[in-house]
């Protein structure tokens, strides 16, 4: 399997502080990672630093071509007069001539990425009227469209009605399937094993692997510390409860 | 005097004919920029630029050069001094830019009121569209059309970057580099239409009926052109009323462009809240 994002010795952060440091994990074609980690954790400095926003500090990342990067829809402008298909659109400007109307061709591709999100029926739909995992599935159409082979979703199932979630945890799989590298931040310890690696993250990299062995209960109380309400521990493995206050 | 005449009047000089021209050139195009200034929550910015080149714009009135060419540099030079103030992260970049604005303004105040300054500097500070000439009017012109082919052609990227910035810059589209491209429109704009719409003034045009209009538009292209209609509108309005009530134009124009400001009270805001399920 090629890989298609890795991070080597990785420190990023802002103003000259890093908020993560040591970060080295790599992911290949149709590889999923679980990136935990508490509030201030740097799950969202890790995916700034990966989509090219912010320059590394030290160490360096690899990403084939550029990732498709869907943060928490409610950090998009809701009163932005745009269109469920206008946002999907969007995506075709990964191929350059941002300067020009876009084509038949293009609004074709945009349209049938709602249709493969479900959302065909509500293309003219204004995108803040939607519902949070309406939205979150649009912003999916949109990396659709994109054709990124790298996918980077800041907490993706936040706020996101169960029929919603159900649609975009397929999707994820189809994405998969398809040979693309999924890296989704989550706060569901629980959740997170059921993707291929899981990245903890707290302020430095504090393991990565898959679930089944890295999730043990040091590592686990290590990424959250105070945050951890702790259900189980069979000794190895451990289901635990990461109690987040978000902050919009 | 009947409504004939209260309507036709105004338009049986070449004075007011000019004016209506003026206020209707620069009124449309500073109204469809405004959509963007106002969505890329510039309007701090716009305030500043405009303010910040009056000692420019001065200079070149007492030079005898033209005042266009002196809007251009004032524009530059707060520019400059703007971000070079604003490097210190102790003050950080709001105040930087007050304080530096402030400064202008009244270094542009004391060269126009200098004893040896030409009369009627004032008309920099509120604008004067009565006096408007046929090359303001060419400039205005030029001003629509280029600055609207610009527009259109930065209209996907500019959409992309003032919907979400963070997942624009993954599909090769720079928020710093667009952010930058729209103000330098801005300055542009704000350059041109300072000598007919008033140094203090010409925010206005650009703020105000886009501002009014954001709850009711449902597309970035609808929401411009509907900016730049109720802008030429009220700058329209604003002459009549100057003409008839033999008030400064400059001011009654701004006055009718920050009245259309209500039409935002007509209803809430367009977004209605997120369905709860799909």
């Amino acid at each position: 399997m090629s890989t298609l994002v890795e991070a080597h010795g990785l420190a990023a952060g802002y103003g000259g502080a890093a908020a993560i440091e040591r970060v080295e994990f790599a992911a290949a074609a149709g590889q999923s990672v679980g990136v935990l980690g508490p509030n201030g954790g740097g799950k969202t400095t890790l995916f700034r630093t990966l989509a090219g926003e912010l320059e590394p500090m030290a160490g360096r990342v690899s990403v084939a071509g550029r990732p498709a990067y869907l943060v928490q829809t409610e950090r998009t402008r809701l009163d932005f007069p745009v269109s469920a298909l206008d946002v999907a659109l969007m995506g075709t400007l990964a191929g350059g001539r941002w300067w020009l109307p876009p084509r038949r061709a293009d609004r074709g591709r945009a349209r049938a990425a709602l249709a493969r999100v479900g959302l065909e029926h509500e293309a003219g739909t204004a995108f803040g009227e939607l519902s949070g995992g309406q939205r979150q599935r649009i912003l999916l159409a949109r990396a659709l469209v994109q054709d990124a082979r790298v996918l980077l979703l800041d907490e993706p199932l936040s706020g996101v009605d169960p029929a919603s979630a159900e649609r975009v945890g397929a999707l994820l799989a189809e994405l998969r399937a398809e040979g693309r590298a999924v890296l989704v931040s989550t706060h569901d310890v629980e959740g997170a094993r059921s993707y291929d690696l899981v990245l903890c993250l707290h302020r430095r990299q504090v393991a990565f692997g898959a679930p089944a062995t890295t999730l043990t209960r040091a590592v686990v109380e290590e990424t959250y510390g105070s945050e951890l309400v702790v259900l189980e521990d069979d000794g190895r493995a451990v289901r635990a409860v990461a109690v987040q206050h978000h902050e919009h | 005097m009947d409504l004939a005449d209260i309507l036709l009047d105004p338009w049986r000089s070449g004075i007011g004919r000019r004016a209506f021209a003026e206020v209707a050139l620069l009124g449309g195009f500073c109204g469809a920029l405004g959509f963007w200034v106002t969505s890329f929550r510039l309007s701090y910015a716009a305030e500043s630029l405009a303010h910040g080149l009056l000692p420019g714009l001065v200079m070149a009135a007492v030079l005898g050069g033209p005042l266009l060419l002196g809007a251009g540099g004032g524009v530059l030079a707060a520019a400059a001094l703007i971000a070079l103030a604003a490097r210190d992260e102790r003050i950080g970049a709001d105040t930087a830019t007050a304080v530096v604005v402030t400064g202008l303004l009244g270094l542009g105040a004391l060269l126009a009121l200098a004893p040896d300054s030409p009369p009627r500097l004032e008309e920099l500070l509120f604008g004067d569209p009565l006096a408007a000439t046929g090359g303001d009017l060419a400039t205005a012109a030029a001003l629509g059309l280029v600055g609207s082919a610009v527009l259109f052609a930065l209209h996907r990227p500019l959409a992309a970057v003032a919907f979400d910035a963070t997942g624009a810059r993954p599909l090769g589209v720079s928020p710093a580099a667009f952010g930058l491209a729209m103000l330098a429109l801005l300055a542009v704009a704000v350059a041109v239409a300072a000598r007919g719409l008033g140094n203090l003034l010409v925010l206005a045009a650009v703020v105000a009926p886009a501002f009014a209009l954001r709850p009711h538009v449902s597309s970035p292209g609808r929401a411009m052109a509907a900016a730049a209609a109720l802008a030429a509108t009220a700058g329209v309005a604003g002459i009549y009323i100057s003409f008839h009530l033999d008030a400064a134009a400059g001011a009654c124009v701004a006055l009718a462009l920050c009245a259309s400001a209500v039409l935002r009270l007509r209803s809430g805001p367009r977004s209605a809240p997120a369905r709860p399920a799909p």
